[in-house]
């Protein structure tokens, strides 16, 4: 993990990220499409999806993190009682040579975290009180480290668009599958549609959901494993991280506030019925014990620091 | 036939030095991008130390009643916090930075000997101040030393080296602790 490397790994990043974007809105658009045809009218729908895209995006771009963080029911981290908490994210952002993000706390014993917003400058860290109350002080910089990753490297963005685009289509794909089902084409006009076009946007209004969902699993693991290295370039001790990871996916309790929206953005997958059901490709994030193997080989090779410099404190 | 030859030899040299000079403009940029992040680096391992003498005479204060058998230990830290606030250079100011670092380390190994300190509210957040400076001290270094890795890098690798001497850029050290137990940090477990 040289640190041109890692700058180089967060630019092709951004690269892939802004085409399956794209690829994601072209989806969106083809499904419209795919569903005004049903009704005779492919333009309209394909306009109406894109229109319906934008006011997300812009919905998302302005309002996403506000959203998620009241989804999950978090408060304002507060300098009296969450003296660590502020402290290690401070320390972190030092580490990162980035100004320190915002900090939010969920009132809830299971331990989790999670970062979003637009930007580095609109970033937000939320951590449970669960979290700081079963880690130590290492285990929490390293998940701090993680989630400041998630930051620096322009996650947060894109998970959260990612997130809003596949639920947009699944809402679209169950709206339109329901009206076939229920309805059937009514205007006299689809009787003239030919039948190839009507199987076809069956066919996409089927699988468009699932390939939307594939595609946003395999980003998410690929991002969790990119911020739980980038996690471990900043504290340079991947061991805790790779403790507080076990910690996390050990706990039994189960976190309310989260649900099927935000369940990917978490350092651990808090849907954890979910996760071990999965198939992997659905999974959103690389199972635990294959992310703790990673972290530990990091150590094996001695840290996998940039080799400048003094280690940094283990505490 | 013979003026058109040098017209495009002239030509093939003048773009030869458009090329270089626009290169050699560049670089130079970059240069400067790459010692400014270095500068500012710089300036927030300041920050931080200077945060931490803000913090020692709190601490002192505090633990001072309890402490009346232990004024050697209280005088040290004072000292060497005097002996750092004044140092002069990179190497001196290293040096006491570390000497300041050892003192509190015994201070706060003192503190565990003292039940009533240790429950203390005040003492507990100051420690955890303490403890969260010492990170920040350290982070700064690291990210310091990381911009100064990039920054030599840069100088050294062709063919930024052939020009970046006359530019005049050299390259920065690191910020090294040159004592190996230095790099182990204060251990402080107050639960």
């Amino acid at each position: 993990m040289e640190t041109r490397g890692l700058y180089g790994e967060i630019a092709a990043n951004r690269r892939r990220s802004l085409l399956l974007a794209f690829g994601l809105a072209a989806l969106l658009g083809l499904f419209g499409g795919a569903l005004g045809a049903l009704y005779g009218h492919a333009s309209a729908g394909l306009v109406v999806a894109v229109a319906v895209a934008v006011v997300l995006l812009l919905m998302t771009w302005y309002g996403g993190s506000s959203m998620t963080l009241a989804a999950s029911s978090a408060r304002p981290a507060d300098p009296e009682r969450d003296q660590v908490l502020l402290n290690v994210v401070n320390e972190m952002a030092i580490a990162a040579g980035m100004s320190p993000p915002q900090v939010y706390v969920i009132d809830d014993s299971a331990p989790n975290a999670f970062a979003t917003g637009r930007d580095p400058a609109h970033a937000v860290v939320a951590v449970t009180t669960g979290l700081y109350a079963k880690l130590d002080r290492d285990e929490l910089q390293g998940v701090i480290a993680h989630e400041l990753s998630h930051v620096r490297n322009y996650d947060i963005r894109y998970t959260t668009l990612v997130a809003v685009t596949v639920g947009a289509i699944a809402l679209l794909a169950d709206f339109g599958l329901r009206r076939m089902w229920w309805a059937g084409p009514t205007r006299s006009r689809n009787r003239d549609a030919s039948l190839p076009v009507v199987l076809l946007a069956v066919v996409v209004a089927l699988l468009a959901p699932l390939s939307a969902r594939l595609l946003q699993a395999a980003v998410s693991r690929r991002r969790e494993t990119l911020a739980d290295l980038g996690g471990a370039e900043l504290t340079r001790y991947p061991e805790a991280l790779a403790r507080a990871l076990e910690k996390i996916e050990a706990d039994p309790e189960v976190l309310e506030a989260a649900n099927r929206a935000t369940a990917p953005l978490f350092i651990v997958n808090p849907i954890k019925s979910f996760e071990r059901r999965a198939a992997g490709l659905l999974r959103s994030h690389p199972p635990t014990e294959e992310r703790v193997r990673l972290l530990r080989g990091l150590v094996m090779q001695g840290g996998g620091a940039s080799g400048a410099g003094p280690a940094a404190p283990r505490r | 036939m013979l003026g058109l030859g040098i017209g495009v030899v002239l030509l093939a040299i003048l773009g030869l030095v458009v090329l270089l000079v626009g290169w050699g403009i560049l670089t130079y940029n970059s240069l400067v991008g790459l010692r400014n992040q270095l500068q500012n680096a710089w300036a927030q391992i300041d920050v931080q130390l200077k945060r931490r003498y803000d913090l020692i005479p709190n601490l002192v204060e505090t633990v001072k009643d309890y402490m009346q058998y232990e004024q050697e230990v209280l005088t040290k830290v004072t000292q060497a916090r005097a002996a750092a606030v004044s140092a002069q250079g990179p190497a001196e100011q290293a040096r006491a930075e570390n000497a300041l670092t050892g003192a509190l380390r015994q201070l706060f190994a003192v503190v565990e000997n003292y039940p009533e300190l240790k429950a203390n509210e005040n003492v507990m957040r100051l420690q955890e101040e303490l403890t969260g400076t010492e990170n920040r001290i350290a982070f700064a270094r690291q990210f310091y030393n990381d911009n100064v890795m990039r920054f030599n890098t840069r100088l050294q690798t062709f063919p930024t080296n052939v020009i970046a001497g006359m530019l005049g850029f050299a390259p920065r050290e690191f910020f090294a602790t040159d004592d190996d137990a230095e790099r182990e940090p204060v251990k402080v477990d107050l639960r």
